[in-house]
């Protein structure tokens, strides 16, 4: 086994040390993503949760919009949970073909957690823990739902990019990241394949 | 099954906040000029904790109309405070549906002796500590976030300091502690038991920890996030100055970069005056406000 790989987490604002710790635990490296030069030499990325507005700022301040664009264009793996999910898609860094619709589910006070079935997870169904949550208003084919609450679509896939509009990384459950960490080990393990050739 | 409420979710919200800066706002118009700069969240009140020291007087919680004019007027979200052990005015900011109640020393308080029983809401709370007792008390209580107390209004930082360091201090030597003597350790912080000893094991507080009371400059709030907090508060400090979207932006980026001195200068540079401040140490015991609560 090669060593292991490394998962940077966007660290403007935010949820971001829940990640690092659920991937920690999962043998993943992380480091925290503040300006570009730390994207380099990333075999995956996570957008964390954290208010929306706060990390598009950041993110235009950074000069992060076109580092983060060429590392999804060259196939590295990225996971967006809740604003996340909302920086994925068209009206922010345009990587995923949707729109989330930002705190959808309500104020504070209607913020909630749920069992929910995701695609191509095993088992007992997920917890989500939903926190003015966004879910995804409209999408093209391109983007595969992988789960729903309430008929609103809040997991969505397109290519190696996965949205999700709650947050497992503050359960203790790590399906979401192993599968997330799987695809990343995939993507180096096939990487690595090329360069052996 | 579905559940609202639980303190994952409201504890959640803080961690969702975390790296972030929490700006106090009087006006829809000051809302707005806090989300274009990058605020987190925004705190909706009456008077910013200058003016309370300035013009005296009961502090009380903000007149619905503010609160509302300032939630209509911004996406992220909006807290509120409230007076100590005023159950009623916290009960009015939960129909109002704000995202976080500050059960405040800043504003005055209106029991002398007993907190509000926050688990008894949906809507979390946030509250105030100087010391990891105090802090664990509050949680005990059902507070889903703690910020150190400082001292409001003053744009003197050294009680911000004091607090963080306190806390983070006891927290750090607790967890040095025997299995045997956690008990004794609970007895002397005044604290309840299970929670002192998920502390000392995890050495952490179970819930986001942001500093508050002082804050003026980029400086400020990047020493605070090196001393350990998780997050600022800014009151008086950033309305108060003289260009107030400069230094709005400029204490989110401090807070961002806070292991960067390079941009914490970047960020420093050409503020104009900070705003008018006071030597804590010259206040006398009335004047304190981290005195209030216990």
């Amino acid at each position: 086994m090669s060593a292991s790989v490394m998962i940077g987490v966007l660290a403007l604002q935010g949820g971001f040390e829940a990640h690092e710790r659920m991937l920690r635990r999962l043998g993943a490296e992380t480091c925290q993503v503040r300006v570009p030069v730390d994207l380099d030499g990333l075999d995956g990325l996570v957008i964390p949760g954290g208010e929306s507005t706060t990390m598009t700022l950041g993110v235009e301040r950074e000069g992060l919009v076109e580092p983060l664009r060429e590392l999804a264009a060259a196939g590295t793996p990225i996971l967006g949970s809740c604003a996340g999910m909302i920086m994925l898609d068209r009206e922010h860094l345009g990587l995923m073909d949707m729109r989330a619709e930002r705190n959808a589910f309500g104020r504070q006070i209607r913020s909630f957690e749920t069992d929910l079935e995701i695609r191509g997870i095993e088992g007992p169904p997920l917890r989500g823990i939903f926190i003015r949550a966004p879910w995804i208003a409209e999408h093209t084919e391109e983007v595969e739902i992988l789960g729903s609450v309430d008929g609103r679509a809040v997991a969505a896939r397109q290519g190696e990019l996965l949205a999700v509009a709650f947050h497992s990384e503050l359960s203790e459950d790590d399906r979401l990241h192993r599968l997330f960490v799987e695809r990343v080990n995939a993507r180096v393990a096939a990487r690595q394949a090329g360069q052996a050739r | 099954m579905r559940d609202e409420a639980t303190f994952r979710v409201k504890s959640g919200l803080a961690e969702m906040l975390k790296g972030g800066v929490i700006m106090d706002v009087v006006t829809p118009e000051q809302a707005v000029v806090a989300e274009e700069a990058g605020a987190a969240a925004v705190m909706a009140l009456e008077r910013v904790p200058a003016d309370i020291r300035r013009d005296g007087g009961v502090a009380r919680m903000s007149d619905p109309e503010m609160i509302e004019g300032i939630q209509e007027a911004v996406s992220i979200p909006v807290m509120a405070k409230a007076r100590i052990g005023h159950f009623m005015e916290a009960r009015v900011l939960a129909a109002l549906e704000v995202d976080y109640i500050d059960e405040s020393e800043v504003l005055t308080p209106a029991d002398e002796r007993n907190h509000i029983d926050k688990w008894d809401f949906k809507v979390p709370f946030v509250c105030g500590a100087t010391n990891l007792g105090e802090a664990l008390r509050r949680i005990g209580e059902g507070a889903a976030m703690i910020r150190s107390k400082g001292e409001a209004g003053t744009g003197d930082i050294v009680e911000a300091v004091r607090h963080m360091r306190q806390i983070n201090g006891e927290i750090r030597r607790l967890s040095t502690l025997g299995a045997e003597e956690i008990a004794t350790s609970a007895k002397e912080l005044g604290a309840p038991l299970e929670i002192v000893r998920e502390v000392a094991g995890d050495g952490r507080l179970p819930v986001v920890l942001f500093c508050a009371g002082g804050i003026a400059t980029p400086a400020d709030a990047a020493l605070m996030m090196a001393l350990g907090a998780e997050g600022v508060f800014v009151g008086s400090g950033i309305f108060k100055s003289d260009d107030p979207p400069s230094r709005a932006r400029a204490i989110v980026a401090a807070t961002t970069h806070w292991q960067d001195p390079e941009r914490v200068a970047g960020a420093s540079r050409g503020l104009g005056p900070a705003m008018e401040s006071l030597e804590s140490s010259k206040l006398e015991g009335g004047q304190l406000l981290a005195q209030r609560g216990w």
